[in-house]
């Protein structure tokens, strides 16, 4: 009929333009699982019960379906005569729009919502129309099954196998002012289908076998129940979304409601779940610590406590935000959170507190954006009780003297004016006095003053003086206006008194956490990282501290501060060990496990948890407040930051250290296995020889092979050796066994075992008449002296001479292996005695780089030293010291006998 | 080859080792009986009635000194123990217990040889029970009429010298521990006073030895104790 049909949103936007101009009707859907539930019967029902009560109820359209019951309920009431369409030579029955609009009844009985309508009609689905008669200012009842909303499309076809074509948008269901679910159970259905109540048997048994298995109804009708309740809990509630046409699509849902010490708040935590529940939405629970808050009294944070421990039994996640300004940073935080709603209560305060402080629910929806804001009322609650005020009573009287005597002065003034000055005047002097009194001691004295003020004014120079009357009615508007004036002056003093304190008190942490950051960014050892972050802690909060981190079987070590030195009980590690496993803070002021002594908080860092702080605040102040807890969480960032830099500046330092050990070992590898394969070569060569040619041989020549094999051999041996002395003294296996002994006699050993090696060399032993006894391991230093001599054969040439002398000194002896080869490349000096420290020979073969190490480990055992160094004219000298250590044996009984002996032998 | 030598008991583990001494030591005439356990060790002492045990200390079944003490409670053979280097302390504690002396892997044949013959020697003069006569070189020693020449020339010695030197001349060739010469000079009290020992042992030299800086006669075994050189190629 018409070319261009409007596409629903078009029309959507339409209609919202004219539900502004006009009275929009009331839209109630009968909502049900699937057909036959019995919508269109409750829906007559309904119609008819208000059709009794005289309102104008007009049937537009209802299905029959040929049922009998649903018929006879029609017949009662006005019906709408339908639109006839042929379409194909098939003549159609349609609801009559035009004919509704014209009729204009109260309420609208259309079946069917999801109806596609036949073609050729104004619009091309029913719920079209529905929304036209909607927007004519009239009431429509409907009906729908869940089938039928689009975003349960997939999920229905999922169940049921089927696609169902005739889909409306979630947006009118959510536009339902009422939505009645219809419902009965899969057994009552399936017999009703049976009975052919729903359908004409013939199409009821084909319905049976594909839509109507029970298995689909029992999932239908959770899908249906679901959807209802997610719409009956809002109403509930009464809340209407404020923007909700806004969104055609409504994103996840996440509410945030505020709680604070007042009673009312488990009232807004219970309500906050309800929602919550019903829009299976996420939620938190948020405090906002601001400095009135730091000073609730204990009870108040109690309460506070236990309101945060409700919201966290309820299932809501618990956040502690500080700032000054409530409204500012609940709404910031919401947005970051991406919260949609926001539940507030309603202020309980007077009207002339919000106009004094500000209200912050007045704020919180002005500052909310798209954020919907939730006010409930505090109805039947006791608002929260006036502890405060009662502490307040405890303070010291002083500044409220000071008031009085402020007064008092202001008077006196007034007195020594009031020869010159008209009264009125004076009245200035008392003000100044209140704003001296304000500033001085706050807002209690300050409005003492105002009341005393404008009561001595009056009594002193208010004609008639001397008594409270007032002659001239003038006077009272000078006595209110000081009072108000007084009182403004206390509030607005106060107020900046508290805000320039909360301003210092944001300065000095600010400061604070700077001196930490600045002090902890510079410190690499963990301990002395630990030990500044303690300092740190107990200096900004007044409490003790102590840091336990986990080792790597998990045991939790205290690092407690130097100058308290609090170590936490052992059933506090029990805390930690929790705070450590799930990165929460537990312990006193926490929701979690708060009967303990201290505050755990855990050490976040990117790879995790890496300890705990623990902090014990004195027993005799209320648990920590939300703000200090926060400050801490921060130290403890820091903390933990640090550590963490430490730590990986130790692991890269312990790589580096292995890549060294790594390159040490793999040269070791290709120094032990060339020194090891040499003789095994020529061991394993000659060997074979004589083995092979035994008689062929020379007897010269068998000799020369198997000398060859003893030399290999020998030298295969001290390699072996040199390798075991080497890994007993890393290992630390290297046990020195000292004996007071002299240094002649290891000497001649190692000369008598080396003879045949130092043939080639001329050796000389410079020793003086009387050496003293020495403490020392013969065998170890035996292995020193002839690694020292081998070393010399090994560099000096042939022929040349070998010296080994030794010089007593007071505490040590030194003894010196010099010889004339070489000497030493400048620098090397201390690389030659490295491990795998190979020198070049001009024979060109060096060993194993093992010898001088082992020496200086040997005489390092001993509490010596080793050096080398090259001598004047050539070659280099070998010296290394042993030390004259504890008490020489007392042999003077035995050379008193020696003696008696020489006289008498 | 002859049938008659020596009967030396081999207790070694290591077939190799086995191996060779059988060669060596066959060729040099020593009959051999080998086991490579120590339970069996002294069942072969005591069936094969060997004339001296070569002991290998590191045996994989039981403890070479526990063999010692056992033949020692019935048998003065003489046994040379076999030890790897590092096992210095396991040495002298089979010295002690009785081991007449000792070898450290790797070892020459002729070495080896050498200690043989000395402990063979020495059995054989305690069952003859002659005084000994000590004459190796410049120096001689007559123990029972108490003189000592070197070159020819008589030295006086203390009576704690000589008596140190007598002990050593009674085990002329072996190696003696500081604790034998300790007991055996000084009395079982000061078996701990090594510093005696060394102290004599510097003047003993100083009379003896030519002042050369390689003792000749009085050798050193660190770790262990003194030998007095027996003569022969193995040093």
């Amino acid at each position: 009929m018409t070319d261009e049909r409007p596409n629903p949103d078009e029309l959507l936007a339409k209609v919202q333009a004219e539900e502004s101009l006009s009275a929009r009707g009331r839209l109630k859907i009968f909502f049900g699982m699937a057909p036959g539930v019995g919508k269109t019967y409750a829906m007559l029902e309904a119609a008819r019960k208000t059709a009794k009560e005289g309102t104008d109820v007009v049937i537009g359209y209802v299905e029959p379906h040929a049922r009998p019951e649903t018929q006879a309920l029609v017949l009662g009431l006005d019906v709408l005569p339908r639109r006839v369409v042929s379409y194909g030579g098939v003549t159609l029955e349609e609801f009559d729009l035009e004919g509704a609009l014209a009729r204009k009844p109260q309420i609208l009985i259309v079946d069917e919502l999801a109806h596609t309508n036949a073609p050729g009609s104004t619009h091309e689905r029913r719920w079209q129309d529905v929304e036209q008669v909607l927007a004519a200012g009239i009431d429509v009842y409907t009906t729908l099954n869940v089938q039928h909303i689009e975003s349960l499309n997939d999920v229905v076809a999922q169940i049921t196998g089927i696609v169902v074509r005739e889909t409306v948008s979630d947006a009118v269901f959510e536009r339902a002012d009422e939505i009645e679910l219809v419902d009965i159970s899969p057994d009552d259905l399936l017999e009703r289908l049976r009975e052919g109540k729903v359908y004409v048997p013939a199409q009821a048994q084909r319905a049976i076998e594909h839509f109507f298995q029970k298995g689909n109804l029992i999932a239908l009708r959770e899908l249906a129940m679901r959807q209802a309740a997610e719409r009956v809990d809002a109403q509930m509630g009464e809340f209407r979304r404020i923007h909700a046409i806004d969104r055609t699509w409504p994103a996840a849902e996440r509410l945030l409601v505020c709680v604070g010490p007042s009673p009312m708040s488990a009232r807004l935590i219970r309500a906050t779940r309800r929602i919550a529940a019903g829009l299976k939405a996420p939620w938190l629970a948020v405090h906002v610590e601001s400095p009135p808050s730091a000073a609730l009294p204990f009870a108040d944070r109690e309460r506070l406590a236990q309101h945060m421990r409700l919201a966290e039994q309820l299932g809501g996640e618990t956040v502690t935000l500080a700032g000054n300004d409530v409204a500012g940073e609940v709404v910031a935080y919401a947005r970051e959170h991406n919260v949609t709603k926001i539940i507030a209560g309603k202020p309980q305060q007077s009207r002339w507190r919000d106009l004094t402080r500000g209200s912050y629910v007045y704020e919180l929806t002005r500052r909310c954006g798209d954020i919907d804001v939730y006010i409930i009322s505090g109805e039947g609650e006791t608002p929260a009780p006036k502890a405060a005020r009662a502490q307040q009573a405890d303070r010291d009287w002083f500044p409220f003297l000071g008031a009085l005597g402020t007064v008092a002065v202001c008077t006196a003034i007034g007195f020594l004016m009031s020869r010159h000055f008209a009264p009125t005047n004076i009245v200035m002097v008392y003000l100044l006095g209140i704003l001296a009194v304000s500033l001085r001691w706050g807002r209690w004295p300050s409005i003492l003053s105002s009341v005393l003020g404008v009561a001595a004014f009056d009594f002193c120079f208010v004609p008639p003086q001397y008594t409270f009357a007032v002659a001239d009615t003038e006077y009272l508007f000078t006595f209110a206006v000081m009072l108000f004036t007084g009182l403004v002056i206390s509030t607005l003093t106060a107020r900046l008194g508290f805000q320039a304190e909360a301003a210092r008190d944001r300065e000095r942490r600010t400061a604070a956490l700077f001196a930490t950051t600045r002090e902890l960014s510079s410190l690499e050892d963990r301990r002395a990282i630990i030990e500044a972050g303690l300092r740190h802690v107990t200096d900004l909060l007044a409490a003790d501290a102590c840091v336990l981190t986990p080792d790597a079987a998990g045991r939790l070590t205290q690092h407690a501060c130097g100058s308290r030195g609090y170590q936490p009980h052992e059933r506090e590690n029990a805390v930690a060990r929790w705070v450590l496993e799930h990165g929460k803070p537990a312990g006193r002021g926490t929701q979690t496990l708060p009967a303990a002594e201290s505050l755990h908080l855990p050490l976040l860092a990117a790879s995790g948890a890496v300890g705990v702080l623990a902090v014990r605040f004195p027993a005799d102040r209320p648990p920590p407040a939300p703000a200090q807890i926060h400050l801490l969480e921060t130290l403890g960032g820091l903390i933990a930051l640090s550590l963490e830099r430490a730590a990986l500046a130790h692991e890269s330092e312990q790589r580096l250290i292995q890549v060294e050990a790594e390159k040490l070992r793999s040269s070791l590898l290709s120094a032990v296995s060339h020194d090891l394969r040499t003789p095994l070569a020529a061991i394993a060569g000659a060997s074979s020889t004589l083995l092979e040619a035994d008689r062929a041989l020379p007897p010269e020549a068998r000799r020369e092979l198997t000398q060859s094999i003893v030399d290999e051999t020998d030298r295969l041996n001290r390699l072996v050796a040199n390798l075991l002395d080497m890994t007993r003294l890393e290992g630390g296996a290297m046990v020195v066994e000292k004996q007071w002994q002299g240094v002649e006699e290891i000497i001649g050993v190692v000369l008598s075992r080396l003879a045949a090696r130092l043939a080639s060399h001329r050796v000389e032993v410079k020793l003086p008449q009387h050496l003293p006894l020495v403490p020392f391991d013969d065998l170890l230093i035996q292995q020193v002296l002839v690694n020292l001599l081998e070393n010399a054969v090994k560099y000096a040439p042939e022929d040349s001479q070998i010296t080994i002398s030794a010089k007593p000194e007071p505490t040590a002896v030194t003894i010196e292996v010099a010889d004339e080869g070489p000497g030493i490349p400048a620098g090397d000096e201390e690389r030659i005695f490295d491990k795998f420290h190979r020198g070049s020979t001009a024979k060109g073969r060096a060993g194993v780089g093992l010898g001088l190490a082992i020496c200086r480990g040997i005489v390092n055992l001993h509490g010596g030293r080793i050096w080398a160094q090259n001598r004047p004219q050539r070659g280099a000298a070998f010296r290394f010291t042993l030390p004259i250590e504890g008490t020489p044996p007392k042999l003077d009984a035995v050379a008193a006998a020696s003696a008696t002996e020489q006289l008498t032998g | 080859m002859s049938t008659d030598g020596p009967k030396v008991l081999v207790v070694e583990d290591e077939q190799e080792i086995r191996r060779f001494l059988r060669v060596s030591l066959g060729h040099s005439g020593y009959r051999l009986v080998e086991t490579a356990s120590a339970k069996d060790a002294v069942l072969q002492a005591a069936t094969q009635q060997p004339d001296l045990m070569i002991l290998d200390l590191g045996l994989p079944d039981g403890d070479g000194l526990d063999v010692i003490r056992e033949v020692r409670q019935w048998s003065a053979m003489p046994i040379v123990v076999l030890s790897a280097r590092g096992q210095e302390q396991d040495k002298v504690r089979a010295l002690d217990e009785g081991a007449d002396d000792y070898l450290t892997k790797p070892f020459s044949v002729g070495e080896l040889l050498a200690r043989l013959r000395v402990a063979l020697r020495h059995a054989a003069q305690s069952s003859d029970g002659k005084a000994a006569i000590y004459d190796v070189g410049d120096l001689r020693v007559d123990v029972a009429s108490r003189q000592v020449h070197v070159r020819n020339k008589e030295v006086h010695l203390t009576p704690t010298e000589f008596r140190l030197l007598a002990t050593l001349v009674k085990h002329a060739g072996k190696v003696v521990t500081h604790r034998q010469l300790l007991k055996e000079v000084w009395g079982p009290q000061s078996v701990q006073e090594t510093q005696y020992l060394r102290v004599y042992m510097a003047a003993l030299r100083q009379k003896i030895e030519s002042g050369d800086s390689v003792p000749r006669y009085l050798l050193t075994e660190p770790g262990v104790g003194y030998r007095l050189y027996s003569g022969g190629a193995e040093r």
